[in-house]
């Protein structure tokens, strides 16, 4: 029995047939992306790529430490397989390419969740609470802003020597601050929304509020600078491992197999040539991603 | 006692500059269980604030005054968690658009489910079937798979609709309703107010009604309350109000409504000029700039609101020479 029952005149309207399955928000933007065929190849190639550099190096018969004394200083050659050539110590550089490629995506992944769960938390609570919490929190932000992230950095790694999370870190404690100014301020035109009002007049409490009304809605915005996010903190790891900081020999990053080859440009182009070509090619598929993600979720576009 | 009792609620918002501006002043009304009381008034004349500062969902930056008790307590110095029993569960709320006070990233169902479990504490399952049921009352067919959809497959009129069902859930004793049709189409509209005036007879709910709509108050509302520049000046039931208005702005207001006696080219009756700025109002009269029966008196003291026949009225002007003024209106 339907307590809700009216027994009145209203209208009752026609039982729509045949109504195309519901689909929501984030399925029709993925649609979209879906048609979207040059960000459709650069994920192809992007996850070719990372595929690579986390499979390839159990694949193949080279390592990245070992050296292969018969073949010092090559160039590329199909000799033993050293498709990229050798450095000076006879060490595979396609390997290392991957291995240092590993690192170099780990980082920027890692880097990435870390630092937008950090700045989505921060944000939206900063945008939602508003008033003296929203702008004691920003305030904090700014300071944080003022503070040389290089600086910081250099200071970590000699007090505490070169270790991988450190960088990760390093990296993640300063790029949340991005994501969290840019959260806020979506978060800061989502209050007004009615739906919001909607939630408050029903009860709802606002850290509820802000996880399951506000979180979603950022969504959107979030996963495309994310996108932007990824290749910043790969370049930051290239700059500090190029500077001496970043991971720690035998391990290797792209960052770290650019500085040595830059050192050698001249008499061993690949050393810098190969794994250069690599990190461009990675940052150019990010990107790419990262644009058909907000073509996609454009509101616009639909 | 009344259940729901306003006196003399004010809202005052802090500009940036620093300067107040008050949005609602000096407001009282009663609403008794089961009746339906209309506010009434033009853009910015403060009908949306008052019942916003009810329901404590006033900006940040403005500033409540006054009494408001539902049952006897006070709503306006309550805190969030106490007001949370309340709003949603005893009072709810519907919006002016459908199309935004829906969460357009979850379905019909979590939303309409959120309520429930947090008031009721029930099941997901229960709730869902609650759920269903009360989109079966708003008469949304197939509600046992729509409710799995998402707002943007909804019309407009199906929203306002599903925000009807979502604000019956827990059976309030009172439902606010601002402007519930504005953004709808006119048929639409006729279906929404039927279905307001059917749950207002079958079970008892007692209805706050926001409209500029002077016909969706002459269809629906026992009582009503005109207001102008945050002001109240006049309240009376709508079958007196109707019969014999008896402020110059209620006229104006009735006159306003085209009839089907016009001639189809004649033109609109309007009331000439705009409401006074937000904090721009003089010592005098806040509607005396556009009076056509304005004293000199108007312009240099603000009428008080007194007593009237049953009702209330803040005019200098007689009421005997008001009532003359009147326009046949067919209510």
């Amino acid at each position: 029995m339907n307590r809700f029952s009216l027994s009145g005149r209203a209208a009752t309207l026609a039982v729509v047939a045949g109504a195309p399955r519901s689909r929501s928000p984030f399925a029709a933007a993925g649609a979209r992306f879906l048609r979207n065929r040059a960000a459709l190849a650069a994920l192809a190639l992007l996850l070719l790529i990372v595929l690579a550099c986390f499979v390839g190096p159990l694949l193949l018969t080279n390592n990245a430490i070992d050296s292969d004394w018969s073949a010092i200083s090559l160039a590329p050659t199909a000799q033993g397989a050293h498709w990229f050539g050798t450095d000076e110590l006879g060490r595979d550089l396609l390997v290392r390419s991957l291995e240092g490629g590993r690192v170099s995506l780990e980082v920027g992944l890692l880097g990435t969740l870390v630092s937008g769960l950090i700045g989505v938390a921060y944000g939206a609570v900063a945008g939602y609470a508003g008033g003296r919490i929203d702008a004691v929190l920003m305030r904090v932000v700014d300071m944080m802003y003022a503070i040389p992230y290089m600086l910081i950095a250099i200071l970590m790694m000699t007090l505490f020597g070169r270790a991988f999370y450190l960088v990760v870190l390093t990296i993640s404690a300063f790029s949340w601050l991005d994501m969290a100014r840019v959260v806020r301020g979506q978060t800061l035109t989502l209050r007004t929304r009615e739906f919001v009002d909607a939630a408050r007049a029903t009860g709802v409490k606002p850290l509820t509020i802000v996880a399951r009304h506000i979180v979603p809605n950022l969504l959107g915005v979030v996963v495309v600078y994310a996108s932007v996010t990824v290749p910043s903190i790969v370049l930051t790891e290239s700059v500090l491992s190029f500077l001496g900081l970043g991971v720690q020999e035998p391990m290797t990053s792209w960052g770290v197999l650019i500085e040595d080859g830059a050192q050698k440009l001249e008499a061993m182009p690949w050393l810098l040539l190969c794994p250069a070509t690599m990190l461009c090619v990675t940052l150019y598929c990010v990107s790419f991603v990262g644009d058909g993600l907000r073509d996609a979720f454009d509101p616009k576009e639909h | 006692m009344a259940l729901l009792e306003v006196s003399k609620l004010g809202v005052r918002f802090a500009r940036h500059d620093g300067g107040p501006v008050d949005a609602v002043q000096d407001v009282s009304f009663a609403l008794e269980s089961g009746r339906t009381l209309g506010i009434v008034g033009e853009s910015g004349s403060g009908k949306s604030q008052t019942v916003m500062a009810l329901l404590g969902l006033i900006a940040p930056n403005g500033t409540v005054t006054g009494e408001a008790s539902y049952r006897g307590e006070n709503l306006l110095h309550m805190r969030t968690r106490e007001l949370n029993r309340i709003r949603g569960e005893r009072i709810a709320m519907i919006f002016q658009d459908p199309m935004t006070s829906l969460n357009p990233f979850l379905t019909i169902e979590r939303q309409m489910t959120e309520t429930l479990q947090l008031h009721r504490q029930m099941s997901r399952r229960a709730a869902r079937m609650r759920a269903i049921e009360a989109l079966e009352s708003v008469r949304i067919p197939d509600a046992a798979r729509r409710i799995g959809m998402y707002p943007h497959e909804f019309s407009g009129g199906m929203r306002q609709r599903v925000m009807i069902a979502m604000a019956l859930l827990c059976e309030p004793d009172i439902l606010i309703a601002d402007e519930p049709t504005t953004a709808l189409d006119v048929t639409v509209q006729a279906q929404i107010i039927e279905l307001l005036r059917e749950l207002n007879r079958e079970r008892g709910t007692a209805i706050i009604l926001i409209t500029h709509d002077m016909g969706v108050v002459a269809g629906l509302c026992d009582d009503v309350m005109v207001m102008y520049a945050g002001r109240t000046v006049e309240q009376a039931s709508a079958r007196a109000l109707f019969a014999a208005p008896r402020h110059p702005y209620t006229v104006g207001l009735l006159n306003a409504l085209p009839r089907l006696t016009d001639a189809s080219d004649a033109p609109l009756r309007t009331i000439p000029g705009n409401p006074p700025l937000p904090g721009m109002a003089g010592a005098g009269c806040a509607f005396a700039p556009r009076c056509a029966y304005a004293l000199d008196l108007c312009r240099r003291e603000r009428p008080i609101l007194k007593e009237f026949e049953g009702g209330v009225r803040a005019c200098h002007k007689p009421a005997s020479e008001i009532a003359g003024l009147r326009v046949e209106v067919q209510a």
